[in-house]
């Protein structure tokens, strides 16, 4: 990688982080719901410098027929990274690291979604990076419920997530690339924010205890807000379409 | 029991519907605790003491008694498969096909139904445990010749119909095609001339955009009117 070495007072000084943020700010998110026509559901989500596409199929046949479960339906996530994602070309062949994250992201959605309802089938989640700038597996999480969703899949809640990292000392929530890299540590973080449960947790780097609490209500706040734009992208998909005949009489059907 | 959302709200994943002890959680809600909550986006509604949601996406989960649009993708010795876009492969077998025994020495299935062929079917039992079992051997059941297929996401199907029909009456009536809708979502039209197919067509994409919106069935009649399709034109015929 041929990122400048910042030093840590470079990343995070007088309160003021590399890309300008406070410590305790999202970077800009924009959320699409229902952005590809032959998935059964999709979304796309940018984060900062991050561009994710996610299709989501299912639930449908499992091929091979070995992997089924008698009673639920399997969930399976594949997560790659396009070639042009990174400074430096990343190699077409699937990744240790993409298989990894495609196995971590597959257990932060599976809590929320009723796999009993459809004992012998498939859920498939494609995870597409087009642009990565650090926190893709949180976005991916982000955009990957929200796909979920748009392709009718029942599920218990959405899932959010959000990771919190430590810069110079101090922790600071959605870390980009640089942070998460020169950074002294990192902890992403998935919810689902109704009951506030927690379906992923992984750390890097050191954090005192304390630093650990806080940083886990930071980045419980951070999915929060995400949240909140989750459901607007949602709804809005719908609304734009029926505000068109808005004032209309009762039903009829 | 509280109800917290207005008659045809959207409401999402994990939203809370209501709430009290004697309220049953209906179709796309699940219950926990006392509260009932939403398990999919959709529309939310109250039925008696049940609430549910209309699903407005997702694929078509076979019911008993759904009358639905297949393609016959195996022959076996003593059964066919049917692709019927759900999650799991249809069987049909031939005494639900003939009405009577069949003797695989004596006949053929490829003589009945070959591969490729489009059948409407009707769905005898589905559980968690076996594939759904296909009948033809209704009235208006069988194989499909002539006409066009068209597919629609399957939760729109109930606006298509209407209310007791009105809608597909309505578009029956108006355009003069036959129109079989499968509640897996595949639609076949027949009609006197392709202008007429194709209005049927453009009426079942409008629908499945605005499925969610009230007030359709007049859109749609209107559409139709626009495209010179008046009563009178009809009743020549």
């Amino acid at each position: 990688m041929s990122i400048k070495n910042y030093s840590q007072e470079e990343l995070f000084k007088d309160g003021v982080r590399i890309d300008g943020r406070g410590a305790n700010e999202l970077r800009p998110i924009k959320l699409e719901v229902g952005v590809l026509s032959r998935a059964d559901g999709s979304a796309y989500i940018e984060q900062g410098n991050n561009k994710i596409l996610v299709a989501v199929y299912g639930p449908r046949e499992l091929h091979p027929k070995h992997l089924a479960r008698p009673d639920a339906a399997i969930l399976q996530c594949v997560y790659r990274m396009a070639t042009f994602s990174v400074d430096e070309r990343k190699s077409p062949a699937p990744s240790r690291r993409e298989l990894e994250l495609s196995k971590v992201i597959r257990g932060a959605l599976a809590p929320a979604i009723f796999l009993k309802n459809f004992p012998r089938s498939t859920i498939d989640v494609y995870i597409q990076v087009l642009q990565a700038d650090g926190g893709t597996r949180c976005a991916s999480i982000t955009a990957a419920s929200l796909a979920l969703a748009d392709a009718g899949v029942p599920m218990r809640d959405l899932v959010a997530a959000c990771a919190v990292g430590k810069v110079n000392g101090t922790l600071v929530l959605d870390p980009n690339d640089v942070e998460d890299k020169l950074g002294e540590a990192d902890m992403p973080l998935a919810l689902m924010p109704r009951k506030k449960l927690i379906t992923l947790l992984q750390m890097d780097g050191r954090m005192s205890k304390e630093e650990f609490l806080e940083a886990c209500r930071m980045a419980i706040n951070g999915c929060m807000e995400i949240y909140k734009l989750q459901r607007q992208a949602l709804i809005k998909r719908y609304m734009v379409i029926r505000e068109e005949y808005e004032g209309g009489e009762e039903e009829d059907a | 029991m509280t109800i917290y959302f207005r008659k045809r709200q959207i409401v999402l994943p994990g939203e809370v519907l209501a709430e009290g002890n004697r309220i049953k959680p209906g179709e796309g809600t699940f219950k926990e605790a006392n509260k009932i909550l939403s398990a999919v986006v959709g529309l939310a509604e109250v039925k008696g003491d049940t609430v549910f949601v209309v699903p407005l996406e997702g694929v078509y989960i076979p019911r008993p008694g759904d009358v639905v649009i297949g393609k016959i993708v195996n022959v076996k010795l003593t059964s066919w498969d049917v692709d019927i876009l759900a999650p799991y492969l249809a069987t049909l077998n031939p005494v639900n096909a003939l009405g009577k025994q069949f003797d695989p020495i004596k006949n053929d299935l490829r003589r009945i139904y070959d591969v490729g062929d489009i059948i409407v079917a009707k769905i005898l039992a589905f559980d968690r445990t076996q594939p759904p079992i296909l009948t033809t051997k209704e009235r208006g059941l069988g194989k499909l010749q002539g006409g066009r297929l068209v597919r629609m996401m399957p939760t729109r199907i109930p606006r298509l119909i209407g209310r007791r029909g009105s809608m597909i009456n309505m578009i029956k009536k108006r355009t003069g095609c036959q129109i079989v809708i499968g509640q897996n979502g595949l639609i076949w039209i027949s009609g006197k001339n392709i202008e007429d197919e194709e209005l049927v067509v453009r009426a079942i994409r409008q629908i499945e955009r605005e499925a969610h919106t009230s007030g359709l069935t007049d859109r749609i009649r209107a559409l139709i009117y626009r495209n010179g399709k008046k009563e009178e034109d009809l009743n020549e015929h």
